[in-house]
């Protein structure tokens, strides 16, 4: 502000005049845009960012990471090779037991694992369920036409059923997806994020892939708040609705100033590490060690596998 | 790095000589020269833009002058001199620097890990790279933190995170970049505090700030620089600060500001300019 500068009347207007009304005007609802960003925000923080169940105290989080992390591939390895879909019903059971044991709220478990994927699988599953995708054994015949039916060159049979090998395909397909999703959510749940990607090394995975997976994860947040702020701001000097040409020149614009800004904080961060010593190799204390806890859940580990494997090759 | 490099205390820890520096268009530092001595306190004052960030990466080998020369310990620092291992080892155990934006900074995903990143990368052994790690959290009241990430603290915080995984390093140089800057009070007299027990231990403090009240409290000498990225001035901190037409024409104080008796800082009362009137100093 220029030395000798004095307010305009526009700026010191109502502020003479006494209060101005604050009444009238209708309200009006976030644009979808706007409640899309801000709702895929929301569900990054509080899904990857919150780790309030993975510092309390319980079953697996007591667990080297190392340790939980090839216990529950193993599992996974387990559930993707199972032939008979009763055999993953324990399985399920068992991370169930486990997310008590490690002091999640079982509703909040079940819900985050059934909410989503199930209802994706089971549609992708649905078609398979009809003798008219895969033909079988009916189980249950929806629709008798009494005659053979043909959709142009392809024969659609003369009944519409569920089949037996639909059913059992369907059933086997959404309970691997379920006790999979239940695993990857319980290792989510009790592992700290920074320790999960450092227990990766147990695979050889280079140091330098590690740094950059938990320098992008330490990173996103920061974007994610730098986000959350242009729209915060921009909704702050906003009077009535947007429109979606407005919104798509916003995001455009947050977009380019988003580059921008990360482009330029990245030169820093990198300053930064050259400044205390970093030379392009990565240096790492690895500060976990197993206790005979761990090694007593492997040997858990181990004995499903191999039991429930056994039951499998038997069952045939 | 030369085997014929003096060493020794009279060495100065920096010499700039007629260093000038642009990015992109832009003019950095403009012909700038100054020499800091080891142990020293100084203060780098200026205006927003005035280039002290800019000095300060130059002092710690992060960006190189395109003119002229910066000597570190009486050994040039240029990128093809850092590209030598074993100096580039001694250089940065011996200068730390705090950035301004402590988020730059943080990197590592838990406040243990961004404060042993440091000796870690600077070769010291495991055992000792737990001890200072230890201790560092201990002096700096971090141990609650020691497992957080760094997005879950608060910016004091951050900034303290900033300062420990420098000072576990324990260089001889701290170079800190607006140290104070969106800061709470308590906060503030924190790392004033610490910024003078590390100058009472022998280190040599740098400090860029445009704060007249900090450069006060934690400096002995003040280098004031330009609107026009020269060195406006120098001297002792109390002749700097009483500088009133030095501090004006680097555009430190407002022209309304002035200096009570009792007091050694130039401050300002801010007033309105709703209606005309005159201005009179004494």
């Amino acid at each position: 502000m220029a030395d000798d500068a004095v307010l305009p009347d526009w700026l010191t207007e109502a502020g003479r005049k006494g209060r101005r009304d604050w009444a009238g005007g209708t309200s009006r609802k976030q644009s979808a845009i706007t409640r899309t960003l801000l709702g895929l925000s929301k569900l990054v923080r509080d899904s990857v960012f919150s780790e309030n169940i993975a510092v309390r105290p319980g079953l697996l989080q007591g667990l080297d990471p190392r340790v939980k992390l090839v216990g529950i591939l193993s599992l996974l390895l387990l559930v993707s090779l199972l032939r008979n879909w009763y055999l993953l019903v324990p399985l399920y059971g068992l991370t169930l037991l486990m997310a008590a044991a490690s002091r999640i709220s079982l509703k909040f478990y079940i819900g985050r694992v059934w909410l989503f994927v199930p209802v994706f699988a089971a549609i992708i599953v649905f078609p398979s369920l009809f003798n008219i995708v895969r033909p079988g054994q009916p189980l249950w015949v929806i629709w008798d036409f009494g005659h053979e039916v043909s959709l142009g060159p392809w024969s659609l049979g003369t009944t519409l059923a569920v089949t037996y090998q639909g059913a059992k395909g369907a059933i086997l397909l959404i309970l691997r997806v379920v006790t999979s999703v239940s695993l990857g959510v319980l290792l989510a749940l009790t592992t700290r994020w920074a320790d999960l990607l450092k227990a990766l090394r147990v695979f050889h995975v280079p140091r330098v892939f590690v740094l950059i997976l938990s320098m992008t994860y330490r990173y996103i947040f920061l974007l994610l708040a730098m986000a959350d702020d242009l729209f915060t701001a921009r909704t702050s000097r906003m009077v009535g609705p947007s429109n979606a040409r407005e919104d798509r020149r916003f995001i455009a614009a947050s977009m380019g100033t988003m580059l921008g800004k990360s482009h330029a904080f990245s030169e820093e961060v990198y300053g930064a590490m050259i400044s205390r010593g970093f030379n392009g190799e990565p240096m790492t204390s690895d500060s976990f060690r197993t206790r005979s806890a761990d090694w007593l859940w492997l040997a858990t580990v181990a004995l499903t596998v191999a039991v429930i494997m056994g039951g499998d090759r038997l069952i045939g | 790095m030369a085997e014929s490099a003096p060493t020794g205390a009279d060495v100065p820890a920096f010499r700039v000589d007629s260093v000038s520096y642009r990015y992109r268009e832009t003019v950095g530092l403009a012909g700038v020269s100054l020499c800091i001595e080891s142990g020293e306190r100084v203060a780098l004052l200026g205006a927003n833009g005035s280039g002290k960030s800019t000095l300060l990466k130059m002092l710690d080998g992060l960006i190189f002058p395109d003119e002229g020369r910066i000597e570190a310990q009486g050994h040039e620092l240029s990128q093809s001199a850092l590209k030598d291992d074993g100096f580039s080892r001694m250089f940065r155990q011996r200068v730390g620097f705090v950035f301004q934006n402590s988020d730059a900074q943080l990197f590592s995903p838990s406040v243990r890990e961004e404060i042993a990143f440091g000796p870690l990368h600077l070769g010291l052994p495991l055992e000792e790279v737990g001890r200072r790690v230890d201790d560092t959290l201990h002096i700096m009241g971090l141990e609650q933190l020691a497992d957080r990430s760094p997005y879950n603290l608060s910016g004091g915080e951050k900034k303290k995170v900033a300062l420990a995984s420098v000072l576990a390093i324990s260089p001889d140089v701290f170079l800190f970049d607006e140290p104070t800057a969106g800061l709470d009070p308590k906060t503030v007299s924190f790392l004033e505090r610490m910024v003078l027990q590390l100058a009472d231990a022998g280190k040599t403090v740098v400090t860029a700030t445009q704060d007249l009240e900090l450069a006060g409290v934690i400096a002995d000498r003040i280098l004031v620089l330009g609107e026009d990225h020269r060195l406006a001035g120098e001297g002792p901190a109390a002749e700097v600060l009483a500088d009133r037409q030095l501090l004006l024409g680097s555009n430190l104080v407002h022209d309304h500001s002035h200096r009570h008796e009792e007091e050694d800082l130039e401050h300002f009362h801010p007033h309105s300019h709703l209606a005309d009137h005159g201005h009179e100093h004494g």
